[in-house]
């Protein structure tokens, strides 16, 4: 019977929640890493026992763990577990966490500023890494997504990590400017049908797309309006929250901005709005169902100030349409006095025959429903304040 | 013999337990003591300094004999004290460090 696995960051530590194909019990391991924000947690879909985490501290810095083993034990890529410290030779050590940024003449780019919210020029710092995204067809090949907006990339499963400076180094980076959580490269989505084609999105820059495996970008934000940018229809400088896809229709992504829900079924060259008859368009997550590709679910947030769900209910709410119409799931969520926010990578999907959707609050609560949000249950009420949620479903 | 202190999250990070004994090769400085440390664990590169720069992370502390050190000159020579393992050299989560 197949199961599940739900790996969650928190603001202090990751948790692996377990179940089996009827979502009703689950096993609850964790704290790992306890006292550490917890990014994002991801799992290799080559090999499900790989798994990737980012742990971070304003103290100490980044650190990338590594797990072969599901998530049973953890170590530094290139520090296995039991291996002498000290020993000498072989490949470098202790560097997984070292994210530069490439300035290299031969194939970096200057390393300019971007944006700073009062819209002085200010330098790229790096800070964290804010999402992992392990390639669809190597087990060490991994991406990260990181603050101050870049993109990096493994072949070694983490131990080292060199900068696609393609993407920074585009032109549009002067214009780039920190969302309320930082200048984030947040969302990375890997084109199952075009290897040399990936989707990435910065708050607040916007979403960019590559055709050549990396080297080079652009903006893909016509048709977003931002009423906070000098020009609302600018190329860059919009923020967006989350993009999410279907894989059977690469070209459809579905978009959580600031406010607006957004829609492009010409891989991102146009966006239209799809907000419809949602309470509220803002919110942070977006995903889509896993078996149908016009099914799409957002949790509306009550507005920019006001980071919790409107009238403190707690509500997913799906289009079947691929957006407009808008229905609330409401069963088994708290419909009074919910005061949680539900942060942009906090969405997850399964892909049973029923299908499951999950996500997490800043409250603590994960909630999982196994038959594609028409119920709902928390699976546990009261972690620390969850930053990101993702789901593997295993055989 | 150096005695090296390390905060509770490093203290994991390293697997260690308690304080750390680490051999520096010549005069001890913050920056000879760092060095042996992290070659000797590897694993807190990049946690104590930038990687870079090698200049101290913004919230940490360097504690020597009761005196912060977090501004002296990384290659000031450190006391006989610390030199001798009578007293340790403490790395120090900035108020409570998280």
């Amino acid at each position: 019977m197949s199961k599940v696995r739900v790996l969650v960051g928190t603001r202090k530590g990751a948790f692996i929640l377990s179940s089996d194909g009827k979502r009703e019990k689950w096993d609850v391991s964790g704290p790992q890493f306890a006292g550490w924000e917890i990014y994002h947690l991801k799992g290799s879909p080559v090999n499900p026992d790989r798994l990737y985490a980012s742990q971070t501290s304003g103290w100490f810095g980044q650190i990338i763990q590594r797990s072969d083993d599901g998530g049973k034990t953890w170590h530094q890529p290139g520090m296995p577990e039991g291996e002498a410290p000290a020993a000498g030779g072989g490949p470098p050590k202790g560097v997984s966490n070292k994210f530069v940024y490439d300035v290299s003449p031969e194939t970096g780019k200057q390393l300019t500023t971007h944006q700073w919210y009062d819209g002085t020029q200010h330098p790229w710092e790096f800070k964290r890494v804010w999402h992992i995204e392990p390639s669809l067809t190597e087990p060490d090949a991994v991406y990260a997504g990181i603050e101050d907006a870049a993109l990096f990339r493994s072949a070694d499963g983490g131990q080292t990590w060199k900068e696609l400076p393609g993407l920074r180094g585009n032109d549009t980076g002067p214009r780039w400017q920190p969302g309320a959580g930082g200048m984030c490269l947040h969302t990375i989505i890997l084109d199952p049908s075009n290897p040399h084609r990936i989707y990435i999105a910065i708050s607040a820059a916007g979403a960019f797309r590559t055709d050549d495996g990396g080297k080079s970008w652009k903006p893909i934000n016509h048709g977003l309006k931002s009423q906070f940018l000098p020009d609302p229809t600018a190329e860059v400088g919009h923020c967006v929250h989350h993009v999410a896809m279907h894989n059977s229709r690469p070209n459809t992504l579905f978009m959580q901005k600031h406010w607006d829900v957004m829609r492009s079924d010409d891989a991102g060259d146009n966006w239209r709005e799809i907000s419809g008859d949602l309470p509220t368009d803002f919110g942070f997550v977006i995903d889509v169902h896993a078996h149908e590709p016009e099914t799409v679910y957002v949790v509306p947030i009550k507005s920019d100030s006001e980071h919790f769900p409107l009238d403190g209910k707690l509500r997913v709410y799906r289009s079947r349409t691929g957006g407009n119409e808008w229905e609330p799931l409401t069963k088994g969520l708290p419909q009074s006095d919910c005061y949680v926010n539900v942060l942009r990578d906090a969405m997850a999907i399964d892909s049973l025959d029923s299908c499951g959707v999950y996500f997490g609050t800043t409250g603590g609560q994960v909630y999982a429903s196994p038959d594609a949000g028409n119920n709902w249950a928390p699976i546990v009420r009261d972690l620390p304040a969850v930053l990101s949620v993702e789901v593997q479903t295993l055989p | 013999m150096i005695r090296v202190v390390l905060p509770q999250h490093l203290r994991t990070l390293a697997r260690v337990s308690g304080e750390v004994t680490i051999e520096v090769n010549g005069q001890a400085t913050q920056r000879s003591v760092l060095d042996a440390l992290e070659n000797a664990y590897p694993m807190l590169r990049g946690t104590i300094r930038d990687h870079v720069t090698q200049e101290r992370r913004a919230f940490l502390r360097f504690f020597v004999c009761s005196e912060d050190w977090s501004h002296e000159l990384p290659d000031a020579p450190l006391p006989k004290e610390i030199s001798s393992g009578a007293e340790p050299f403490l790395v120090v989560g900035a108020i409570a460090g998280g």
